[in-house]
């Protein structure tokens, strides 16, 4: 065996030189070809989307000033320089901060009390009927596409306006998120528990609670925690369809040009969504080590 | 059932079989038999606790039974009326609409992207070492990442006016906090190794971002772009509810008018659109990066 490198002749070298740089002008060719519909792409969409960069640049200035004014009390001092004055309604803020948490909280428990009772006819492995199964996985699908936002639109309109149309709107949101990913969590799960318990003549409903419900509760734990960040956010602004919570509050502000209003507002939610962030991240730690955080 | 009681009184050397075992298996693991009090209570406490809470939330938020039912039998009405979805005589305004919000979408997300990979470079660990230049510049992600779209949507429609671009400028600052976060995190999780080659061959700290960290990190990055685009395709079916453009402001609209058959339209039509995305969407994920590199 010789270690030397050998050095083919010159046409088996033209014909593999010629090779490479065509399979490398294929790729090119092909990037070249992916930009160039991008950019089209983007450009079709700046049309539909009227973007004017003009309008941007005549008032992009606006955008600074615009948090220039939030953060300028009527008095014209900087708000920081008078927190008494600029968080003057924070007893009223901090109430609709916790009917906002409270909305969520209610929401998420029983959106995920639902999504819990349907997974498992959801999941590929302990659905017990395909029929069953494909019903439920649309229905799931349509609970999650259709934005919380529109739900909580028309529940303003059945249940008329206040927090619980919010409170049913986050629910159904939460119902379709988490059923999908709890029917996911099932999927995974170790089918030879079942195998176990079915052998001793157990029914469908004691085969779940006693050979998956084990394996698969912290999953569930976890991913409800994460959900009820999320509805947090979401609570903030379902106000502004008149479902209740801070929301409502931060919309009249940003109509009525309440400037300072605003930005106390949003500092409050701000903090509000930290804490629950970390709080949340420290219970899941907490709860299920870390490899369980998502 | 008589026989049982006789069995019991007879003491340890008539005792069944299945009495013995769980006496051995109680001898052999106690810490499963004998567990201490506050470790069998935790989880009933915090079921408990947990439904208290909802309990008064429901209170607390006036969830009258009445006002329940009332408002099902309402919304009963309203899902009929409903049937059939009919666009009426504006589809056209309506596909120009939905136009219009995947447009919003697109622009959007491409928009955050551009902006946020240079400030995520800057939030990684393994390019800039130093705790205090990445500390606030994560903070003020988090802060961005802290206001719903909805509220981005809002203040930009206070800066250029109503209409779909305040749309694309809520969606790409929103979405700027949340790239921030996911570019940074796909930069760290890079191997050092081809950044150190780089070094090594003496490239400047520019030449070991372009040549080491990118080529390893904008696949990851581009599978979740593609995805935001698809998220974001809903984000923007209901900024229009504000009234920053796309379909969310027609849907608004019908809803306050109580034109029901329009609004099952619309709803059908944002379904339609949602599920195309996400189906174009993946394909293409999965030509870029292969099935598993995006969870």
């Amino acid at each position: 065996m010789t270690v030397a490198v050998s050095i083919l002749p010159e046409q088996q070298l033209a014909v593999l030189n010629a090779a490479y740089r065509q399979a490398v002008a294929r790729r090119r060719w092909r990037l070249l070809f992916g930009a160039v519909v991008f950019a089209a792409a983007l450009c079709l969409a700046a049309i539909g989307a009227e973007v004017n960069l003009r309008t941007l640049f005549a008032h992009y200035g606006n955008f600074i000033s615009y948090f220039d004014r939030i953060l300028t009390l009527d008095s014209g001092q900087r708000v920081w320089t008078d927190v008494g004055e600029w968080l003057w309604g924070w007893r009223k803020w901090l109430r609709m901060l916790g009917e906002t948490l409270l909305i969520s909280y209610v929401g998420t428990l029983i959106g995920a009390t639902f999504a819990f009772c349907l997974n498992f006819l959801a999941a590929e492995n302990t659905s017990p009927a395909p029929w069953l199964r494909f019903t439920m996985r649309r229905l799931l699908e349509f609970a999650r596409t259709v934005p919380g936002i529109v739900f909580a639109l028309i529940f303003v309109i059945a249940f008329g306006l206040g927090p619980m149309a919010g409170v049913l709107a986050i629910a159904i949101h939460s119902t379709g998120a988490l059923g999908k990913l709890f029917s996911e969590i099932v999927e995974n799960a170790d089918m030879k528990p079942v195998e176990g318990v079915r052998s001793t003549g157990a029914s469908w409903l004691s085969c779940m609670r006693f050979a998956i419900l084990p394996q698969v509760t912290a999953g569930y734990a976890s991913y409800a925690l994460l959900r009820f960040e999320i509805n947090v956010r979401e609570a903030s602004v379902m106000g502004f369809v008149g479902a209740g919570g801070i929301g409502q509050e931060l919309v009249v502000a940003i109509r009525k040009f309440y400037y300072s209003d605003v930005s106390a507002i949003l500092l409050t939610i701000i903090v509000t969504v930290f804490i629950i962030d970390i709080s949340t991240g420290w219970l899941r730690g907490r709860l299920f080590g870390k490899e369980a955080r998502t | 059932m008589a026989a049982r009681p006789s069995v019991r009184q007879g003491g340890a050397d008539v005792t069944g079989p299945q009495e013995t075992d769980t006496a051995a298996l109680r001898a052999r693991y106690p810490d499963v038999f004998a567990r201490p009090a506050s470790a069998r209570l935790a989880m009933p406490v915090m079921i408990v606790a947990a439904f208290a809470i909802l309990v008064y939330g429901l209170v607390d938020l006036d969830f009258s039974p009445s006002r329940f039912v009332a408002g099902l039998s309402q919304l009963g009405w309203i899902s009929l009326m409903m049937i059939p979805p009919d666009p009426g005589s504006s589809l056209p305004i309506y596909l120009k609409a939905l136009g219009e919000t995947l447009s919003i979408a697109l622009l959007g997300t491409t928009l955050a992207a551009l902006f946020a990979l240079p400030i995520s470079l800057l939030a990684a660990r393994n390019v800039v070492p130093s705790k205090l230049l990445r500390f606030p510049v994560r903070r003020f992600l988090d802060s961005i990442r802290g206001i719903d779209t909805l509220i981005w949507a809002l203040v930009w429609i206070n800066v250029v006016g109503l209409g779909p671009f305040a749309g694309v400028l809520a969606i790409a600052v929103s979405d700027f906090g949340a790239f921030g976060k996911l570019f940074s995190e796909a930069i760290e999780g890079a191997d050092q190794k081809q950044v150190e080659g780089i070094r090594a061959s003496g490239g400047s700290a520019l030449h070991e971002i372009r040549f080491g960290l990118l080529p390893q990190v904008l696949p990851v990055i581009a599978g979740q772009v593609l995805y935001f685009i698809e998220s974001n395709t809903r984000s923007a079916t209901i900024i229009g509810i504000v009234g920053a453009g796309g379909i969310g402001l027609q849907l608004a609209e019908q809803i306050r008018v109580l034109e029901w058959q329009k609004v099952s339209f619309l709803i059908l039509m944002i379904l339609v659109a949602v599920a195309a995305i996400d189906f174009v969407s993946g394909k293409l994920r999965f030509a870029i990066i292969g099935r598993r590199a995006v969870a």
